[in-house]
């Protein structure tokens, strides 16, 4: 790419008609360059205009839209990457990463930062967001049972929920992995509920967990049913405290095993497999093999998964959220959870914003652990 | 096995056998993996009978009591699929859903793919503070982002009551939709992109440089091949995200626009009324059916050969 700048310079012979000649090159550059944004211009106003018409085809406006979305992304790279090879050779490098990084910073910057700003300075106003009222929602936040209730709570699912999915995930990624036959059909299985949205899970989990009291039809909740079975009366699982937040937690552990799974098994695979049959050849059992040299090989894999997990687990709500009971009454509450409660259902901005705040702050941990694991990568490199 | 400890001669044989047997499935193998997979069906199987069972029945009876007289008479109906597509104007908000999806998939993949790249094989100043922001914006919670960003796409920015930023119109467009997904998508690919493509043996890198490829080329022609793998992975968790999710949908697309997805159609198909069991259950399956068919078409990218030997670090 860079070579056409050196070819066009080079080919005129005397001093002076270089330098014309590369004047003329310059400005028929500025000229294409600018024709190129202008057209393009033109060609997303047109395009834009068409997905918003209400008449069009529907067929074609997602198909123009797709188009749209996925090409120009791709136009965008090549674009600013074709543009950076004109600079001058002197900074073209040392400009380059930052086209590379350019994109996902300004995104980030627009979607994420820049809420985040907004919601530090809401947690200091109050209600309406209009007057600063000092620490009296954060004052809020640490004194409000239901508040103190959902930190235990959150911490319970940090830790739970990413112990077993990760746990449960591994053993079978590394069992499956034996399998002659079937190895794909048994991990499909396992991964079927990351297909399931959050709202279709809990209605499939209803049919496990549901709970009718005498008088009021037929338990079809399979629990019941085993219940009813046993010779029991039926339990209203839901509201068993404390084991309902157990049960909560299983329909996130259902869900996110599959994504640990999956994970896992690729990391698995890309293990050398002279490694592990060399290890079996010098007489290491099954077990040996898989504490000594699986487990170690895949550790960055599981420290990913692992991280994702308890963040996700941080933000759990939909779960919690969604179910028919009240999760005040049966202190099935999460910071999350309350999160979205005070902001969108009591409609208190200021509440909401510092819960937020209090959820933001507590990753901080996991992720120096996580620079650290950074850091150290690059310095054995 | 008991019987080769009984007979010596038996035993070396047995022993060989068992060593080519060492690493493949035993019993003990095969029965977990039943017992899991089993456990794991269950909630689902409950779901797949419920929608293919009549109104009445389900309301009366647990779902696996058919399983005890599968066929029965009037066991099993099609009529809740039916009434389900039919009511619920499924077939645009189907095309709708992958006009969000396919983009918000592809979008935050290649972005995060090039930072990925730069974080973790180019020198440049703020890498280590830039990364660990990216990363850091892990743990911001989506909904913390939805009101600003909705004030955002209506309002434009104004700063002390002066505007510097027009109203971009981008609330109700696929536009809107698909950058928000990309922006909240980001941090978990870049993070999860570095890490993988951080991995790759900085031999195949550095020969690539040293045999005058750019930037460009040894990120298009060498690393992203190399990376299939971990993209695919992304790649199916990011469109099950985008599939699945409700709020941003809702939230920029509205609930009644022509631009409506199906998990919004879904939810208003369940109305008020969250009893209707066999109405929930076959949209829950309708909306399962393509996530299902991309995770099972982009699994041989799992497979073992395309990962061996070539990407470990």
């Amino acid at each position: 790419m860079s070579t056409s700048t050196e070819t066009s310079g080079g080919s005129g012979g005397t001093p002076g008609s270089v330098s014309s000649s590369r004047r003329l090159a310059l400005a028929l550059r500025v000229v294409l360059a600018l024709a190129v944004v202008v057209v393009a211009f033109l060609v997303l106003r047109e395009t834009f205009d068409f997905l918003r018409n209400e008449n069009a085809n529907r067929l074609a406006v997602v198909g123009v839209a797709i188009g749209i979305g996925v090409g120009g992304v791709f136009a965008l790279y090549w674009g600013m990457n074709r543009a950076v090879d004109w600079f001058p050779a002197s900074f073209r490098e040392s400009v380059r990463p930052y086209v590379f990084v350019g994109p996902c910073l300004v995104l980030l910057a627009v979607f994420l930062v820049y809420p985040v700003f907004n919601t530090l300075l809401t947690a200091f106003k109050d209600k309406h967001s209009h007057e600063f009222v000092g620490l009296d929602n954060f004052r809020f936040v640490f004194t409000d049972r239901n508040m103190l209730r959902s930190i235990r709570n959150t911490a319970a699912w940090i830790i739970l929920v990413p112990a077993c999915a990760v746990t449960i995930g591994l053993a079978f990624a590394t069992l499956a992995d034996r399998l002659r036959r079937g190895e794909a059909v048994a991990k499909s299985m396992i991964f079927l509920p990351m297909a399931i949205s959050f709202a279709g899970a809990s209605i499939t989990w209803q049919l496990i967990y549901s709970y009718r009291p005498s008088g009021y039809g037929t338990n079809i909740g399979l629990l019941n049913g085993v219940m009813l079975g046993l010779g029991q009366e039926p339990v209203k699982w839901l509201q068993l405290q404390p084991w309902n937040n157990l049960l909560l937690m299983v329909i996130m552990i259902w869900i996110q095993t599959g994504f640990a799974m999956v994970v896992l098994s690729a990391a698995i695979k890309a293990i050398p497999d002279e490694i592990i049959e060399a290890a079996r050849i010098d007489g290491a059992s099954e077990l040996q093999v898989f504490r000594r040299v699986v487990v170690p090989s895949i550790l960055p894999s599981i420290v990913v998964v692992t991280t994702y997990m308890v963040i996700n687990a941080m933000k759990v709500f939909d779960i919690v959220f969604v179910q028919p009971a009240n999760a005040e009454a049966n202190g099935t509450v999460v910071i999350a959870e309350r999160m979205i409660k005070w902001f969108f259902l009591n409609g208190h901005d200021g509440r909401g914003a510092a819960i937020a705040v209090i959820l933001f702050f507590a990753v901080i941990p996991v992720m120096i652990w996580n620079i650290r694991r950074f850091r150290e990568e690059e310095a054995i490199r | 096995m008991s019987v080769s400890t009984v007979d010596p001669p038996v035993e070396s044989a047995a022993q060989q056998g068992e060593l080519e047997e060492v690493g493949r499935g035993g019993w003990f193998v095969r029965i977990t993996i039943v017992v899991i997979v089993v456990l794991w069906m269950i909630p689902t199987l409950g779901v797949l009978i419920t929608s293919f069972r009549p109104e009445a029945l389900v309301d009366s009876s647990g779902w696996w009591t058919v399983l005890a007289h599968p066929f029965q008479a009037g066991a099993w109906t099609l009529e809740n699929y039916d009434l389900a597509i039919r009511a619920g104007g499924f077939g645009n908000a189907f095309l709708n859903s992958l006009a969000v999806t396919i983009p918000s998939t592809v979008i935050p993949i290649t972005i995060a793919a090039f930072a990925a790249y730069a974080f973790a094989w180019m020198e440049f100043r703020g890498r280590y503070v830039m990364f660990v922001i990216v990363v850091g914006l892990l743990v911001v919670p989506l909904q913390m982002a939805l009101i600003p960003i909705l004030r955002l796409y209506t309002q434009g920015v104004t700063l002390f009551g002066m505007q510097i930023f027009p109203d971009p119109h981008l609330d109700g467009t696929f536009l809107g939709v698909w950058m928000a997904h990309a922006g909240f998508g980001l941090p978990l690919a870049v993070y999860l992109l570095r890490n993988y493509i951080g991995s790759l043996p900085s031999s195949i890198i550095e020969s690539a440089k040293i045999d005058g490829a750019d930037n460009f080329t040894i990120f298009w022609r060498l690393v992203i091949p190399l990376s299939v793998p971990a993209l695919a992975a992304f790649a199916i968790f990011q469109f099950l995200w985008v599939w699945n999710d409700l709020l941003v949908a809702y939230v920029f697309l509205g609930g009644a626009g022509q631009n409506r997805v199906l998990t919004v159609a879904l939810r208003e198909l369940v109305g008020a009324r969250g009893e209707n069991w066999h109405l929930l259950t076959s949209a829950a399956f309708i909306s399962m059916a393509l996530p299902l068919v991309v995770f099972f078409s982009l699994q041989k990218y799992f497979v073992r050969g395309l990962t061996a030997g070539s990407v470990k670090g």
